[in-house]
């Protein structure tokens, strides 16, 4: 399996996390010092293409920016872990998704973009919607269904969004919110204002039909959208190979470019998203299949573990980890100590900590809310009565 | 809950090829057989582009178990047991759909394919759409189609195929083609905390479409011969499973071939007060709502639709000429519901009869919530209190 391809090759990557330029140095904390200064480092392994020259190896950074990466991955690493648990112990109700493993895209991605951008994806929302700047408190509380939640407790853990920062969430229908993807970059080019919109969607979505219609219109129009594709390697219980005569899926778009990106590399990611968002403006969609990895199950009640190996995964959380490589070239650059970024750990999980317990805090939504957001208050149907059958057309 | 997918994966190494081709050519193979087939039991026969036989045997006498064994199982387990005896007893059937040579996430289709190989039961990529259409085609060639969709919420995208395609192919082609071998099976309805797209009833906007069949069965033993009778129909027909029930609901189940009929309403339980009519995992809530109703001398009747188009009216009718009331209850919303149906059919048949306004307990009419369900749907308490005002109307 080419994933498995990619494990062993990974073995030989250990040297390429070291610098390129080495204008570092000496410091054991320039963190502080000398956060600024640029960096030049080169991706995991090179990208593959489809009728476009792809971006350079080379990616820029900051000691700073690497810093933040770690962080942010780090939060989102373990609010996933907390949801599990909270799962487990029945405080999040519904069907719940986790992220962690892919990590590098939604961090990578945010990295190349502004809230301008747009994003729309399925399901696994929770982590894009942290990346877009959602807080840790409205995410576990719409996750634990309260009113403070980012979808006032009415959505779960399938729906969240956030709109001041193009955020248009969180869809449960494989493969529906790539059309409107699509639509979004039309108002965004009708608009001029030289913003993109990414449409995420799996491995398992790029079999629908809705995917080629909604390509087809962007390339037809010329749409600054970004179809990624976050290639985990399955769709529930089914591995790539199973469902698509080509698992190459950046190749798929046919008479649309197409690049494939280690999604398990933050920096590949934010480099391509960036040339993404350039050749798109000027000239239409353009697919990244990011190849990623989900540790966790399908959802909460797939085990993740009879339709693959333990070994493939432990393969993959010692060879690719996302997080894991950010230490290294931390480490590998001198901008921090082993101690530092645990201690970020740590803060991380009392942040994660307390933001379960303020969540926990904010009530369930009224009864009464079941009623609300179906149409515009005074533009459609109202139920009132005492049991709520008496169903009156509101006009305005 | 659910264990969805819990046993997915089971399969691993009996898989499909690499690349599917294996299947593309056993389905080949299959229709280029069946089509030459002349060994088809026939019940087939009914199907294009064989000429039309005598029709599917069924047992009539459903509640009289014939002496054969008789074994306690789940709803899951029946399913799984109906889908293996159509399997056998006819080579140009076929079971596909996302994961069901896994088993499915409900491990309704769990051994099929160890026992019927893969070319007969497959995985299919995902796309609904594309799923019906298949089976539409395949139907076509006489074949037995039995497509899964995974959850009756995802049937919409699959929408335009049945309804355009799947139910008027017969009628525009002057009954040249059809699809009558196909069945969709799809589980609905509440489990707890499926939230919006895991909890749907969606049968009423198949209930709109005439070329169609509408099945939906209340337990183990009625959907083993529900479903035996639906792959057999001649007709395409859309089979909800009530999946909070795949675990939960065991029953004695005739390890036979047996079919209950479509299109016939079964009477449940008899009373004298009110006519109580449902079908699925409803009819265990209402039917908790009669025993209650009993206690205070009320006398319910209760009905299990089976079949929802084309639907017994005349089992309805007469129980409601006995009660002179009615009561209808389903989880989807109120508006549009079947039940809306039913009621209009009633009051032009027993108007005069018609001692209360029908009685429709059914969930409110706003898209189907995650933490708002046990607010949502129509309890038992809903339906006892109607019952009560109906009765003292
Ligand atoms: C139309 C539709 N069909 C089926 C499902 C059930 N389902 C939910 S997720 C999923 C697998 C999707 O896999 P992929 O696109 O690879 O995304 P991933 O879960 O790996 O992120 C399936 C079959 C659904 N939600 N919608
Ligand atoms: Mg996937």
């Amino acid at each position: 399996m080419a994933l498995l391809h990619r494990v062993n090759r990974a073995k030989s990557l250990s040297s390429l996390l070291r610098p390129l330029t080495t204008a570092h140095n000496h410091l054991h904390r320039p963190f502080s010092t000398d956060s600024s200064k640029t960096l030049t480092i080169e991706t995991s392994i090179p990208y593959k293409s489809h009728i476009i020259e792809p971006p350079s190896r080379s990616v820029e950074t900051t000691p700073a920016e690497l810093m933040d990466y770690f962080r942010t991955m780090a939060l989102m690493r373990r609010m996933e872990i907390a949801s599990d648990s909270l799962y487990k112990a029945k405080l999040i109700r519904g069907f719940c998704h986790l992220y962690d493993g892919q990590e590098a895209v939604a961090v990578g991605m945010e990295a190349a973009i502004t809230k301008k951008d747009n994003i729309i994806t399925a399901y696994r929302d929770h982590c894009i919607y942290l990346a877009r700047g959602g807080s840790l408190v409205s995410a576990f509380a719409e996750l634990m269904g309260r009113r403070d939640g980012c979808s006032k407790g009415k959505g779960g853990s399938m729906h969240f969004y956030k709109k001041d920062s193009g955020f248009f969430g969180g869809h449960g229908i494989v493969g529906a919110q790539v059309p409107l993807g699509v639509g979004l970059a039309f108002a965004q080019k009708y608009k001029k204002e030289d913003t993109v919109s990414f449409a995420l969607y799996g491995d398992g979505a790029a079999n629908q039909g809705q995917l080629f219609e909604a390509l087809n219109m962007a390339a037809l129009w010329d749409l600054p959208a970004i179809l990624v594709c976050e290639n985990n390697h399955y769709g529930m219980g089914t591995a790539e190979w199973r469902a698509a005569k080509s698992p190459a899926y950046y190749k798929r778009g046919d008479y649309v470019p197409g690049l494939k990106v280690d999604g398990m590399d933050v920096l590949a990611v934010k480099q391509a998203c960036q040339f993404a968002k350039e050749y798109v403006l000027k000239n239409g969609p353009i697919i990244l299949e990011m190849d990623t990895y989900r540790y966790h199950g399908h959802s909460m009640s797939d085990p993740g573990s009879t339709y693959r190996t333990r070994d493939e995964i432990s393969g993959i959380r010692q060879e690719r980890d996302p997080i894991e490589r950010v230490r290294k070239l931390i480490l590998a650059h001198d901008i921090a100590v082993e101690k530092d970024l645990k201690d970020i750990e740590k803060e991380v999980r009392k942040e994660v900590d307390e933001a379960i317990a303020k969540a926990k805090e904010s009530p369930m939504p009224e009864n009464s809310d079941l009623f609300t957001n179906i149409y515009v208050k005074g533009y459609g149907a109202e139920s009132f009565g005492a049991d709520r059958k008496v169903l009156r057309t509101a006009l305005p | 809950m659910m264990n969805v997918l819990r046993d997915i994966g089971r399969g691993r190494g009996i898989g499909i090829g690499r690349n599917g081709r294996e299947i593309g050519r056993g389905i080949a193979r299959g229709i280029a057989s069946c089509s030459s087939s002349s060994s088809s039991p026939s019940l087939l026969s009914s199907l294009s582009p064989s000429p039309p036989g005598p029709p599917p045997p069924i047992n009539e006498n459903e509640n009289e178990n014939q002496g054969g064994d008789v074994k306690s199982m789940n709803l899951f387990s029946a399913i799984n047991q109906a889908l293996h005896i159509a399997l056998d007893s006819d080579p140009r059937a076929y079971v596909f759909g996302e994961d069901v040579s896994f088993g499915g996430v409900f491990r309704c289709t769990i051994g099929l394919t160890q026992r019927f190989g893969r070319n007969r039961v497959f995985n299919t990529p995902l796309c609904e759409q594309g799923i019906v259409g298949f089976g539409i085609g395949l139907a076509a060639m006489g074949n037995r189609a039995i497509a899964e969709i995974q959850f009756a919420d995802y049937i919409y995208p699959a929408f335009d195929q049945i309804v355009n395609e799947a139910a008027k192919f017969r009628y525009r082609s002057g009954n040249q083609f059809n699809c009558g071998g196909l069945t969709i099976r799809a589980p609905y309805g509440a489990v707890g905390h499926g939230g919006h797209y895991h909890s749907q009833s969606p049968e009423a906007f198949f209930c709109h479409v005439p070329g169609i069949k509408v099945v939906v069965p209340r337990s183990p033993q009625q959907a083993k011969g529900l479903l035996l009778s639906s792959v057999r129909d001649p007709n395409p027909v859309v089979f909800f499973e009530p999946k909070s029930l795949y675990r939960v609901a065991v029953e004695k189940v005739p390890a036979s071939d047996y079919m209950l009929p479509l299109s016939r309403a079964e009477v449940m339980r008899e009373g004298s007060d009110i006519t109580l009519v449902g079908w699925g995992a409803q009819l265990s809530v209402m039917e908790e709502a009669c025993i209650e109703a009993e206690k205070d001398g009320i006398s319910c009747e209760l009905i299990d639709l089976r079949t929802l188009i084309p639907w017994d009216k005349d089992t309805v009718e007469a129980s409601v000429r006995k009660t002179g009331r009615l009561l209808i209850s389903h989880e989807a919303p109120v508006t549009g519901g079947f039940g809306a149906e039913i009621a209009a059919s009633v009051v032009e048949r027993c108007f005069l009869r018609l001692e209360a306004p029908i009685a429709r307990i059914c969930g409110f009419d706003t898209p189907f919530p995650l933490v708002f369900e046990p607010f949502y749907l129509p309890t038992k308490n809903k339906i006892l209190d109607a019952i009560k005002s109906t009765v003292n109307y």
